[in-house]
């Protein structure tokens, strides 16, 4: 059986899998829950002085949905905990002594005021937290009020906050980045240079979920007008992948350790963020979804792909995808591949014709002798994928990488089998001789 | 499923509790849920070129309706269909999908299990006609022409409203008090439940422009000549009045021993099922959709035991594999390689059918000399049915006893088209019917106005 204990940041725990910080996480009664039910440990609902804030009587969440109703995309406009921080503060206390062997990470937030946050370190290491994670994330309300992603947005003050937070605590400090924003990276290396233990994200992306079309009013609305809110879901994850893989390939912040979020609902989806970089996942529209249990299958998935792979423990495979991730110009573009379409799997449906007829290259035929039939013209094939991506029947398309010395049909040239990018393609006129990698 | 209230011999009405009629005769196949129409609509791959369209005679582009659906817009898919077919709803009812267009759904492929088009076009015209709202059609201007179209079945209907769409006046005569020939008395009512052939009859009817004249029977109450003389054009939808007779001792012993149409046509007419006599012990002779029909409402009518007998195997019954499998989880026996040599009486009363057993010899259907008896006190007759020449005189050319006509549906004498079951060369399918009046129109509305097909008016309503 493989291990999946992590000790991440010296926060150990003993599975990858925490709840994020959000309404699962924000009560006692919640974070016992998810305890039983098996998850290796939480960051509790972001905490922020007193007073507390309020939250709207209307809806909080909304959410897009396949046809069948499933949840592809979940929004939400709730603040930060609206409870007593001291009443937070006594069930950390209480719920970490019940759990010891669980992490007990606590999110805070607070404007750009240092007392604010000196007042807020000792009380939540007072607490028995085993590390902090700023919320400089939330996208909406607290950033009205000069918090969350309005922080999050301006390197120089997570810079700032993060060596705040470390000078006046000693626990592990987590850096929580807001995706709204251009470049993840700038963000990260603020994070790094404040000397944060790590990084966590994404958090939610702005937000409007629809438009009611017969009140003529956006999605969700209390009492007749909505606020953008924060998106997350399944939908977010290749938009959460990207920003972690930046981070782990970036030359300033390729070792600073990241916790993964966004649209994980699979043990799948959980490997994946990990084969990019991270230490750590958090999870939250799976379960409030689903529920607490989903963590036993997200585990006991991620426990099988391990022992079928022969990774002994999470730190085996971190990070063993994160080399594959390039800028695009480090693409090979001497690789030559070509659709295939199997005719056994094929089930006619034509999809791959009409797409590549309307809006690609007119490579693949739609009768041959009179008869349905699809099947690729290698001549036209400039191997986009767009016929593997949509085809629905499984195994019926895949592309074909061209062998070295193999003649492309398209171009009518050998296939090199060397590799040279577009910094040394003759057609780039700023192209240099050496190879770029 | 309650006692019932006799089970004696003989044709017996009120075999059954009124509940246990109104169970067996409620919908077959209930409406689709939103919920569940959402899910499979979502299942329509939305293929190119798709091959159910082509399956469909009367091409009703499927995925666009299906499509539609998915987009919450019942409205557009319930034009989708009705474009293309304006019987869509008894369509999706009686239509054997299976050998049409789910047998050519591209899911049958991967996972032998096709999209379910019949149900969800049902939901789709359903959910149209319940709030219809403004009409889908309307007529194009008064062409002056007027139309005689004889007989108000699925290819009479289709024509006329093909025609009103397109500006001219139609007469249409049908002999029986209602319109909607097979539909209205030749489906089982299990298949047509909540008065749904009339229901698609008034929306048919609501384009205007079609004078429906009811209990007016051809060589009766007036003469194919006649028609000529009043009218520019004449549209033949007589389908088929005749019923084959077996031909053996014992055939005319009563009302014991029935036609199953008119069976089936009482039972739809009935006020209540209860009404309707029914044997305790049935035989249905024939291996059609109308054998299933009358077998299976036989059973739901309170026979005890009822055994469908087909004198050839399985391969070459006209009824579909979903018809015996339906027929079968009703308590139908099917007997195949069978064929009536005699009805036996005792006492002036149906006492069973006498059945030769038969085999294919050489690709030639012989009796083996093997025979035996299978009780009963009712015989229903399903071996077919046939076109009556009579009422249209013997100018029409015919072929294998049906009118012949080119793919217009144009007969060999000027100013006649046919069209449905009395036309040479179909399936005998509701849905070809269809097809058969809609392409009528198009070639009368053609041979008129002597306009291209395709230069038609734009017919449809600006949708509100």
């Amino acid at each position: 059986m493989a291990d999946l204990s992590i000790d991440f940041v010296g926060i150990k725990s003993p599975n990858p899998f925490w709840l994020a910080s959000a309404p699962p996480t924000d009560k006692a009664v919640n974070v016992t829950r998810a305890f039983e039910a098996g998850w290796g440990g939480v960051v509790w609902k972001t905490l922020g002085e007193d007073p507390p804030v309020v939250n709207v009587n209307g809806p909080r969440y909304s959410t897009l949905m396949s046809q069948d109703r499933r949840v592809i995309g979940f929004n939400n406009i709730e603040l930060i905990s609206d409870r007593p921080l001291r009443t937070n503060l006594d069930e950390i206390l209480r719920v970490k002594r019940a759990w010891p062997d669980r992490a007990m990470v606590v999110s805070l937030m607070a404007p750009v005021d240092e007392a604010a946050w000196r007042r807020l370190l000792p009380m939540t290491e007072d607490a028995g937290a085993d590390g902090v994670e700023l919320n400089f994330g939330c996208p909406h309300g607290m950033s009205e009020r000069g918090m969350g992603s309005t922080v999050g947005q301006i390197p120089e003050y997570i810079q700032l906050i993060t060596e705040w937070c470390k000078h006046y605590s000693r626990l592990p400090v987590i850096v929580k980045l807001t995706p709204n924003i251009t470049d993840i990276r700038q963000a990260a290396r603020a994070a790094h240079a404040g000397g944060a233990d790590s990084v966590s994200l994404i958090n939610t992306l702005n937000s409007v979920m629809g438009v009611d079309l017969d009140r003529m009013t956006m999605i969700p609305s209390t009492d007749g007008a909505g606020s953008h809110g924060g998106y997350c879901g399944p939908a977010v994850k290749p938009i959460a992948l990207n920003m972690v893989a930046e981070i782990a390939r970036d030359a300033q912040t390729r070792d600073l350790p990241i916790s993964g979020i966004g649209g994980i609902s699979t043990w799948r989806d959980a490997a994946e963020f990990i084969a990019l970089g991270c230490g750590s996942v958090q999870v939250c529209t799976a379960a409030m979804v689903y529920g607490f249990k989903i963590v036993e299958d997200l585990c006991d998935g991620l426990s099988n792909f391990m022992d079928q792979r022969g990774y002994a423990s999470i730190e085996a495979f971190r990070g063993g995808a994160v080399q594959t991730v390039k800028d695009w110009n480090a693409l090979n573009l001497n690789h030559v591949e070509k659709a295939v379409i199997d005719q056994d799997h094929c089930i006619q449906c034509g999809r791959c014709h009409v797409v590549c007829e309307d809006t690609s290259h007119q490579a693949i035929t739609a009768t041959r002798d009179g008869r349905r039939h699809f099947e690729v013209r290698e001549e036209d094939c400039v191997g986009c994928n767009l016929c593997v991506s949509i085809c629905p029947a499984p195994g019926a398309l895949a592309m074909r990488a061209l062998a070295s010395g193999e003649i492309d049909r398209r171009t009518g040239e050998r296939v090199s089998g060397e590799y040279a990018n577009w910094s040394m393609h003759p057609d780039n006129p700023m192209r240099v001789a050496a190879s770029a990698d | 499923m309650e006692t019932p209230a006799t089970r004696s011999c003989g044709l017996r009405a009120g075999r059954l509790s009124e509940a246990d009629y109104a169970r067996n005769f409620s919908d077959a196949h209930p409406l689709l849920t939103r919920a569940q129409a959402m899910i499979e609509a979502e299942r329509c791959y939305y293929c190119y070129d798709a091959p159910c369209i082509a399956a469909c005679p009367t091409g009703i582009d499927v995925p666009s309706f299906i499509q539609r659906i998915a987009q919450d817009n019942l409205r557009g898919a319930a034009r989708a269909i009705l474009e293309a077919n304006p019987l869509g709803g008894m369509c999706a009812r009686v239509c054997p999908t299976e050998v049409l267009c789910e047998e050519a759904c591209v899911r049958n492929a991967s996972e032998a299990k096709p999209v379910e088009i019949g149900a969800l076009q049902r939901f789709a015209v359903d959910g149209y006609l319940a709030e219809p709202g403004e009409p889908l059609f309307r007529r194009a201007a008064d062409t002056g022409r007027r139309i005689a179209v004889v007989g108000g079945g699925p290819a009479g209907l289709a024509c006329a409203h093909g025609l009103a769409r397109r500006g001219h006046a139609v007469v249409l005569f049908d002999a029986r008090a209602k319109l909607g020939g097979l539909n209205e008395y030749g489906i089982a009512a299990y298949k047509a439940a909540d008065a749904f052939a009339q229901a698609e009859v008034r929306w048919l009817l609501s384009i205007g422009g079609i004078e429906a004249r009811s209990q007016q029977m051809l060589g009766r109450d007036f003469t194919l000549q006649s028609l000529l003389d009043e009218y520019d054009a004449v549209f033949l939808g007589l389908g088929l009045a005749g019923t084959n007779a077996l031909g053996v001792d014992g055939e005319a012993t009563g009302e014991a021993v029935r036609d199953a149409v008119d069976f089936i046509a009482q039972l739809r007419q009935a006020e209540r099922p209860a009404e309707v006599p029914i044997g305790r012990r049935v035989v249905v002779i024939g291996g059609g959709m109308t054998a299933v029909d009358a077998a299976v409402q036989s059973r739901l009518l309170g026979a005890e035991e009822v055994t469908m007998v087909y004198r050839r195997g399985p391969d070459t019954m006209t009824a579909s594999l979903a018809e015996r499998h339906w027929a079968q989880t009703h308590g139908v026996t099917i007997r195949y390689w069978s064929a009536p040599t005699a009805v036996a009486q005792e006492d002036g009363e149906v006492a069973g059918v006498r059945l030769a057993a038969t085999a294919l010899v050489d690709g030639r259907l012989v009796t083996t000399g093997e025979e035996h008896t299978i009780e009963a006190d009712m015989v229903l007759k399903a071996i077919g049915q046939t076109y009556l020449p009579e009422p249209t005189g013997a100018a029409i050319a015919l072929k294998g006893g049906r009118i012949l006509t080119d793919a217009n549906g144009r007969t060999s004498l000027a100013r006649v088209w046919a069209g449905g079951d009395c036309r040479y060369g179909g399936r005998d399918l509701t849905v070809e019917a269809v097809e058969h009046g809609k392409r009528s129109a198009v070639d009368i509305d053609f041979a008129l106005s002597g306009q291209e097909p395709d230069a038609a008016p734009e017919l449809e309503a600006a949708h509100g």
